[in-house]
C-alpha cells in the first residue's frame, strides 16, 4: 500500500459513535423499496422453476418417466442431467455435488430433474407427476455409523501437542465422554434465488442471492461450457446468508442459467421455503468425543479429541468445517498435551455446508463442556477453571503452533466478570436455589477467542475497483456482498475517511463479477477485512495521484497538501473536493483505480499440522443468567452481559447489531432450535411450523452489549477486528447456564449431560440426571 | 371483490377463488414490499394491516397475506408497507426502526414495520402507552434472524416518543381518516352468486352458498386451510367464508353457559376473556401469533380435528356443548366428548358445520388451569397442553377433568386419572400419585419432531402435579412469553396467592 504523509492505517479512533451512519439500505428496508431478486419485474416470457426430488437416500434409479410432466399445462422444458450442455458437477471446491443426478442419488431431496414452466405453481403441480422406480441401498445416516464404516468425504487430520496419550495416563483426574451436537437451518429469511438472463452473445447474466458470486460465475460457465467471460454475475444485497448462500446458491444460478440458455427466455429459480429446507445444506452436527486430564486444581494437563462431523454426501466446504472446529477445540484454553483429530463423516443426507461460525462453535462448545464438567468435579465455580487455563504468558501456544499473544482475553474476562456482577450474582443463585424447590437458577460465563482468517490461505485476498466523478462524488465496487451486515457502509466508510471527504459522497455499487474478478467468498467474517483494505488501497492510490497533481499544479510541498472535513487544503489555500477533483480532472489526472490486499503472515502447514492459519484472534465474553422449571424443563434467559472485542470499531452501532444478532442466533441454536430426521433419511422439521427460531418473546430484558475497548494489534483495517461470526459462540454462554442450573439439582457435585440443542425436553432429563445422581449419592472422581 | 388497497379502489372478480393477498400484491400490482418468508404464516415477512370499518369505527388488524386469500379481504382498507411512508417522511414506525438499527438484511423488516405500525395506530387511538409486552406481543409473529430483536423492541418502544420529537405529527392516525371511511361505507356489499368466494354475512346467505354450491369448501380463517394451497399447491373451486356470519360471531354470557360462535377469532376471545377469564386469556397469547389470533377462528381449531389443538382440551375440561348446524337450517347438539372419533375425525356430516360452543358458568367458576408445553415460548405447537378442571365440594373433589392435546391421536381426557382422582381429599397425595400411575397406564402417546413419548407422557404427569399443587395453594410458577417478573426472580414466588 501506497503510504502518504499522514498514515491511515494508524489513525486509531477514526469512526466516533454518534456521527455514524446507519446501514445504507435503512431507509429502503423500512419502505419496503430494498430490492431483493424476487421484487425484480419480471419478463412476459418468464420461466419459473422446480425440481423433481429423491425420496430416497441412498438409491439407483432404476427408471424415469417424465411424460405426465411434460404434459402438465404451463410446463414449457424439462431436462434431466443428459441435457445439462457442459459440466453436471458444480461442486465448490473438490467434486461429487451434481447439479441434477444420473442413474444414482445419495440424499432425499436432490434434484433428478428440472422443470421450467410459465409459473412455479404450474412447475410445483407438474414435478409432482413423476414416476420414478428407485432400487434402495443401504443408508449411512448417523456419523456414528459413519465413523464405524469407515465412510469419509475426505480424508482425517490430526492436530496434536506435547504428548497427550502419555500425560493423560499419569493426569490425577479424568474425564471421559461424548457430546453430541446438532445442527442448524440456516432460516434466511429470504430464500434460495437465482434469475438468469441470456445474452445475445449465447451467455448469460445471473442475479443472484449468493455470497460468492465469482463461484456462481465460474459453475454457470462450467455447466453451460463456456468462457467464465461470457457469464456475468451480479448480487445487490441477500435477505440474509450466514454461510447458506456460500456455496449451495451456485445450484439456482446454474440451473436457471442452463434454461435460460436452452429456451432463450429469462428464468427464475426461486426455492419455497419447504424445498429450501429439505434441499440445502445446514451447520454440521458433530459427534464429540473426549478425555481430559487435569489437576486437583482443575488445570488441563492433557486433551484426547475426536470429533466426527456429519457432512452428507459430498465435501461441499466440509474439510474447512472440520478443520476450523479443530482450530478452535482449545477455544481461550491453553492445552499442554493434546490430540485433536476432525474426521469427515460421509451421510447420505444433504450435504452440510458452511454456517457462521464454520465448524469452530462446535470446537468452542467442546470446550465450554469440559470446563463446566471439570469445575463441578473439583468442586469450584466454573468461572475459576476457565481463568485458571485461559491462555495467558507462559501459556500461550495453541495446539496448533500459533502464538495467543496480545493479552486480551484475560483482561477482557475480568472485565466482564466485574462490570457483570458476576460473584455477588453467583452468590445469589446459590441461595435462591437453596430454598427454591421448584426453580432453578444457572449462570456462565464463557469466552471466545475466534481465529480470523480463511484457513483456506488463497481466499485472503480481497479486490475494489474505485472511480471518482467530475462532480467529486465517488463510486465504489468490490468483492464483498451485502448480507445485512453492514459491508457496504462499512466500505463507505472508510473510503470516506481515506480520503478526507463526507461519507454522503461515496456511493457503493451492487457486486458484480464484471467490476471485480475472482472475488472471494463474503465470508469467514473476513468481509471488511479483506474488501476493506482493498478499498482503502483503491483510495490512496487516487488520494496519491492527487497529491503528485497538487505538488505540480500549486507548486506546494507534499505535506502542504490535505483533504479534511471534504476540504483539499493546498498551503495556504483551500479548495472545495469537487472543484479540486473538476481541476484534476482538466488536467488529465486519472481518476479511477483498483485496489488489492492479500492478508500477511498466515500460513499452516497441513503435512505438520502447524503454522499460523490466522492473522489475529476476535474474542469477546458473554455472562448468562437462566431460570428453569422444574416441573418442565421450560426456561428464560433473564439476563446477558457481553463484552465484545472489535478492536477499533468502524461503525459501532453496526458491530453491536452482528454481536446481538449472532448472539441471539447462536442461542438459538441451543435452544430452541432442533433439527429432525426419521430412520429413512428424512428431514422432519422442514418448516418453521416446526422449527423454531428465536422469536422476540426469547430474549431478555437485560441486555447488555458492550464493546472492548482496544485496537487491534495487526495491521488490519483502520486497527478495527472481524465481528460477523465470534459473537455467535457467545450464545454457548445460555446452554452452560442451562448446564449449571441443572447441575444444581445435585448440588454441583456433577455436571449432568445435557443435549444440544437444550430443548426443554434435554434440560429436564438433564435435571432429572443430576437429580438421581444425587440421590444415588455417589461421586465418580 | 371491492377493497381499498392504500388509497386506491380494487374491483375485481377475475381472481382463482384460493389467490392469496401476497400474491396479489406482488404479482398483480407490483407491491413488492410484502415479502414471501414462508408461505405458510410462521415468519411474518408478509405482513399487512387491514382496516375494518365497523359502526363508525375504523380498526386495524394485522394478518398473513401469504396464507389469506385476498378475496376474504372485500370491503376493507387493505394497508401494504407502500402506503405508510410519504414521500420525503417516513412513519413513526419506520423513522423509529432506522434510528434503533432495527433492520439488517431487510427482508423481514417491511413485516416488523406493519405489526408496529400496528400497534401504533391502536395505541395512540386508545391514547394508551405503549410498553415492551404489548410490543412483543404485537411482534410475535415476525421471525427476524440478523438482529437479534432488541433493536426492533427499542424501535417499538421509542415510536410515540419519535413522532412527539417531531414538529408537525407525521399523519392523522388511519382510523381516523374520514376519506378512507367514506370509500368503504361507499363499497358495494357483496352479493355476487356467481363469485367463487361467497361472503355470507348471515344464515339465510349462508345456507342459500351452501346448497347452490354443494361441492363448495368452507373457511373462516384459513390459517390451516390455507396450507394446503401454499404448501401442497392444491388448487380449490368454490370457496364459501364462514367468517363473517353475525350469528357464528357470538360471543355472549347467558343465564347459564357462556356461548362462543364458530367463527369468533382467537384474538376476540383474547380480549374477552382477559378480565373475565383470564386462564383462558393466558392460553391464548401463547397459541400462534397475534398475525394468526387475528384469523384464525376457535371453530376451526376444534373442526381441523388437530389432536394438537389448544382448544379441544380446554373445551373438554369444561364439557363444552357444540352446536352444529345443518345445510338444510337444522340443528343438533353433540358434547364434546363425543365429538372426536378418530385421528381427523369428527362427528361432523357432510353437509354439517360448527355454529357454536356452550360452556357452563358453574364449570367456568372452578378451578381451572391450562399449561402447555413447546419448546418456544410464542407460536409454537405444543408437544403437550393439559386442561385442568377440579370441582371442590367439601374438601373433596367431586368432579376431574384432566384434558390432553398431543397425548393421542385425538385430544383425549385421562378417565382413570380422573376417577382416582375424584371423591378424594384435595390434599390427598396419595390420590395424586394413583392418578399419575393410572395415567401411565392409560395414555400411550408418539414421538415425533417435537417431543418423545417419554417427555410427552412425564410432562402429562408432572403437569397434572402442578395444577394439584396449585389447587392446594402452593405457589408454582408458569412461564410464558412475558419477562419472568422481579418478584419470581429474587424470591421465586408471585408474592399474591393464586385465586
Amino acid at each position: 500500500m501506497r503510504k502518504l504523509p499522514q498514515d491511515f492505517t494508524l489513525d486509531t479512533k477514526a469512526f466516533k459513535k454518534g456521527l455514524l451512519p446507519v446501514h445504507e439500505s435503512s431507509i429502503k428496508h423500512v419502505t419496503g423499496q430494498a430490492v431483493y431478486i424476487d421484487d425484480m419485474p419480471e419478463w412476459p416470457n418468464e420461466l419459473h422453476v422446480a425440481t423433481g426430488l429423491s425420496t430416497e437416500a441412498h438409491a439407483d434409479i432404476v427408471s424415469i418417466n417424465l411424460d405426465k410432466v411434460r404434459a402438465y399445462p404451463g410446463v414449457v422444458d424439462v431436462i434431466v442431467q443428459a441435457d445439462i450442455p457442459g459440466e453436471v458437477d458444480v461442486s465448490p471446491v473438490l467434486s461429487g455435488d451434481l447439479l441434477l443426478a444420473g442413474d444414482f442419488v445419495h440424499f432425499i431431496g436432490q434434484s433428478i430433474f428440472a422443470v421450467a414452466a410459465t409459473s412455479l405453481r404450474a412447475a410445483k403441480q407438474a414435478v409432482a407427476l413423476a414416476e420414478i422406480e428407485y432400487k434402495t441401498r443401504e443408508a449411512t445416516l448417523h456419523p456414528r455409523q459413519s465413523l464405524e464404516r469407515q465412510e469419509f468425504v475426505l480424508p482425517t487430520h490430526t492436530i496434536s501437542c506435547g504428548d497427550a496419550k502419555g500425560a493423560l495416563e499419569s493426569a490425577p483426574n479424568k474425564l471421559k465422554s461424548d457430546l453430541y451436537i446438532k445442527g442448524q437451518e440456516h432460516f434466511y429469511l429470504e430464500g434460495q434465488i437465482s434469475v438468469a438472463t441470456p445474452n445475445e452473445d449465447g451467455g448469460v447474466q445471473v442475479f443472484a442471492s449468493s455470497q460468492h458470486p465469482a463461484e456462481v460465475q465460474k459453475l454457470v460457465a462450467r455447466v453451460l461450457g463456456l468462457p467464465v467471460a461470457q457469464v456475468l454475475v451480479e448480487v445487490r444485497r441477500m435477505g440474509g446468508g450466514f454461510g447458506g448462500k456460500e456455496s449451495q446458491a451456485a445450484v439456482l444460478g446454474c440451473m436457471a442459467a442452463v434454461l435460460a440458455v436452452r429456451n432463450r427466455r429469462p428464468v427464475k429459480y426461486r426455492m419455497p421455503r419447504q424445498d429450501d429446507m429439505v434441499q440445502t445444506g445446514k451447520r454440521h452436527d458433530f459427534w464429540n468425543s473426549y478425555e481430559v486430564g487435569f489437576s486437583n486444581e482443575g488445570e488441563i494437563i492433557a486433551a484426547e479429541y475426536d470429533m466426527v462431523g456429519k457432512c452428507g454426501c459430498t465435501a461441499d466446504l466440509s474439510d474447512g468445517v472440520v478443520d476450523r472446529a479443530m482450530f478452535h477445540a482449545d477455544n481461550a484454553y491453553f492445552l499442554p498435551n493434546a490430540r485433536i483429530s476432525g474426521y469427515r463423516g460421509k451421510t447420505h443426507t444433504v450435504s452440510n455446508t458452511a454456517f457462521r461460525g464454520f465448524g469452530g462453535p462446535k470446537g468452542v462448545i467442546l470446550a465450554e463442556n469440559v470446563i463446566e464438567e471439570i469445575a463441578c468435579a473439583v468442586g469450584k465455580d466454573s468461572l475459576d477453571i476457565r481463568k485458571l487455563n485461559c491462555y495467558q504468558a507462559n501459556k500461550d501456544t495453541t495446539p496448533y503452533g500459533q502464538k495467543v499473544d496480545d493479552d486480551v482475553l484475560l483482561t477482557l474476562i475480568e472485565e466482564l466478570e466485574t462490570s457483570s456482577d458476576y460473584r455477588a450474582r453467583r452468590e445469589s443463585i446459590k441461595a435462591f436455589n437453596k430454598q427454591n424447590p421448584f426453580l432453578k437458577k444457572g449462570l456462565a460465563l464463557t469466552p471466545v477467542k475466534f481465529g480470523i482468517s480463511f484457513t483456506s490461505k488463497h481466499l485472503n485476498q480481497g479486490g475494489a475497483l474505485l472511480h471518482i466523478y467530475t462532480d467529486g462524488s465517488v463510486h465504489v465496487s468490490h468483492g464483498g456482498t451485502e448480507m445485512g451486515q453492514g459491508l457496504y457502509t462499512k466500505v463507505a466508510q472508510i473510503v470516506a475517511k481515506a480520503f478526507g471527504i463526507d461519507y454522503q459522497r461515496v456511493n457503493v455499487g451492487s457486486t458484480r463479477t464484471d467490476k471485480v474478478p475472482n472475488a472471494s467468498p463474503t465470508a469467514a467474517s473476513a468481509g471488511t477485512d479483506l474488501n476493506g483494505m482493498a478499498a482503502l488501497d483503491a483510495a490512496l492510490t487516487i488520494k496519491s495521484r492527487l497529491q503528485e497533481f497538487a505538488m505540480e499544479h500549486f507548486g506546494i510541498a507534499a505535506d502542504a497538501f490535505a483533504i479534511e472535513d471534504d476540504q483539499v487544503i493546498l498551503g495556504s489555500e483551500t479548495m472545495s473536493f469537487p472543484e479540486f477533483i473538476k481541476l484534476a480532472y482538466m488536467n488529465r489526472v486519472s481518476l479511477s483505480s483498483t485496489g488489492f490486499y492479500k492478508t500477511p503472515k498466515i500460513g499452516y502447514d497441513r503435512k505438520a499440522a502447524k503454522g499460523r492459519p490466522f492473522l489475529y484472534f476476535a474474542n469477546g465474553a458473554a455472562v448468562s443468567e437462566v431460570i428453569v422449571d422444574t416441573f418442565t424443563g421450560e426456561y428464560k434467559v433473564t439476563q446477558v452481559d457481553i463484552l465484545h472485542d472489535v478492536g477499533d470499531s468502524i461503525n459501532a452501532d453496526l458491530d453491536i447489531g452482528q454481536i446481538e444478532g449472532a448472539f441471539v442466533q447462536g442461542m438459538g441454536w441451543l435452544t430452541s432450535e432442533e433439527l429432525s430426521w426419521d430412520d429413512k433419511g428424512r428431514i422432519t422439521t422442514n418448516s418453521p411450523a416446526n422449527y423454531k427460531i428465536p422469536t422476540s418473546a426469547d430474549i431478555p430484558e437485560k441486555f447488555n452489549v458492550k464493546l472492548f475497548d482496544r485496537p487491534n494489534s495487526e495491521e488490519s483495517v483502520y486497527r478495527s477486528k472481524a465481528v460477523g461470526e465470534p459473537p455467535l459462540m457467545l450464545g454457548i454462554s445460555v446452554w452452560c447456564a442451562l448446564k449449571d442450573a441443572c447441575a444444581a439439582m445435585a448440588d454441583h457435585k456433577i455436571s449432568p449431560p445435557l443435549s444440544v440443542p437444550a430443548t426443554p425436553e434435554a434440560v429436564f432429563y438433564a435435571m432429572q440426571a443430576a437429580q438421581n445422581h444425587k440421590t444415588g449419592g455417589e461421586v465418580s472422581l | 371483490m371491492q377493497f381499498i388497497l392504500n388509497d386506491e379502489l380494487i374491483d375485481d372478480n377475475t381472481l382463482p377463488s384460493d389467490f392469496t393477498a401476497l400474491r396479489y400484491l406482488r404479482e398483480k400490482r407490483g407491491l413488492t414490499g410484502t415479502k414471501e418468508g414462508c408461505a405458510s404464516g410462521d415468519c411474518g415477512a408478509c405482513t399487512l394491516l387491514v382496516g375494518a370499518l365497523e359502526n363508525g369505527e375504523l380498526t386495524y388488524s394485522t394478518l398473513n397475506s401469504c396464507i389469506t386469500p385476498v378475496q376474504s379481504l372485500s370491503g376493507k382498507h387493505v394497508v401494504s408497507v407502500e402506503y405508510l411512508s410519504k414521500v420525503d417522511e417516513l412513519h413513526p414506525a419506520q423513522q423509529a426502526m432506522v434510528e434503533s438499527h432495527g433492520s439488517q438484511c431487510g427482508f423481514c423488516t417491511p413485516g416488523f414495520v406493519l405489526s408496529l405500525a400496528g400497534l401504533y395506530e391502536n395505541k395512540q387511538n386508545a391514547d394508551q402507552p405503549i410498553d415492551r409486552e404489548a410490543v412483543c406481543d404485537a411482534i410475535s409473529g415476525n421471525l427476524c434472524r440478523c438482529t437479534g430483536y432488541r433493536p426492533i423492541i427499542e424501535a417499538g418502544l421509542s415510536m410515540i416518543k419519535v413522532q412527539e420529537a417531531k414538529e408537525t405529527p407525521f399523519i392523522e392516525l388511519m382510523s381516523k381518516n374520514e376519506g378512507i371511511k367514506s370509500l368503504l361505507e361507499n363499497l358495494q356489499a357483496e352479493a355476487n352468486a356467481k363469485s367463487n368466494y361467497l361472503q355470507p354475512t348471515n344464515l339465510e346467505q349462508l345456507a342459500q352458498a351452501l346448497t347452490s354450491n354443494p361441492g363448495a369448501t368452507l373457511i373462516a380463517g384459513g390459517t390451516d386451510l390455507m396450507l394446503e394451497n401454499t404448501q401442497r399447491y392444491r388448487d380449490f373451486d368454490t370457496l364459501i367464508d364462514v367468517s363473517s356470519v353475525v350469528e357464528l360471531k357470538t360471543l355472549d354470557i347467558g343465564a347459564i353457559t357462556l356461548t362462543i360462535g364458530a367463527s369468533v377469532t382467537y384474538s376476540e376471545l383474547e380480549d374477552f376473556s382477559k378480565i373475565l377469564y383470564p386462564q383462558i386469556h393466558g392460553l391464548l397469547s401463547r397459541i400462534a401469533s397475534r398475525q394468526i389470533r387475528n384469523r384464525g377462528t376457535i371453530g376451526g381449531n376444534v373442526a381441523n380435528a388437530s389432536p394438537i389443538a389448544d382448544l379441544p382440551p380446554l373445551l373438554l375440561a369444561f364439557d363444552a356443548d357444540i352446536q352444529l348446524l345443518k345445510t338444510d337450517g337444522s340443528t343438533r347438539t353433540v358434547n364434546i366428548n363425543d365429538f372426536y372419533q378418530g385421528y381427523k375425525q369428527t362427528q361432523l356430516a357432510k353437509d354439517e358445520m360448527i355454529a357454536s360452543f356452550d360452556l357452563s358458568l358453574d364449570k367456568l367458576a372452578q378451578f381451572h388451569r391450562f399449561y402447555k408445553v413447546s419448546k418456544r415460548m410464542e407460536d409454537d405447537i405444543s408437544s403437550v397442553m393439559l386442561a385442568v378442571r377440579f370441582e371442590v365440594d367439601n374438601g373433596k373433589l367431586s368432579d376431574v377433568r384432566l384434558a390432553f392435546g398431543g397425548m393421542a391421536a385425538t385430544p383425549i381426557r385421562g378417565l382413570k386419572a380422573e376417577a382416582a382422582l375424584t371423591d378424594r381429599a384435595i390434599n390427598d397425595e396419595q390420590a395424586l400419585n394413583q392418578a399419575i400411575d393410572a395415567l401411565r397406564n392409560e395414555l400411550t402417546p408418539m414421538s415425533d419432531m417435537r417431543a418423545s413419548a417419554k417427555y410427552r407422557l412425564d410432562m402429562a404427569c408432572n403437569l397434572i402435579r402442578k395444577a394439584w399443587l396449585e389447587l392446594n395453594g402452593t405457589e408454582v410458577v408458569t412461564f410464558s412469553g412475558h419477562a419472568v417478573s422481579d418478584s419470581i426472580l429474587s424470591t421465586g414466588s408471585e408474592g399474591s396467592t393464586h385465586a
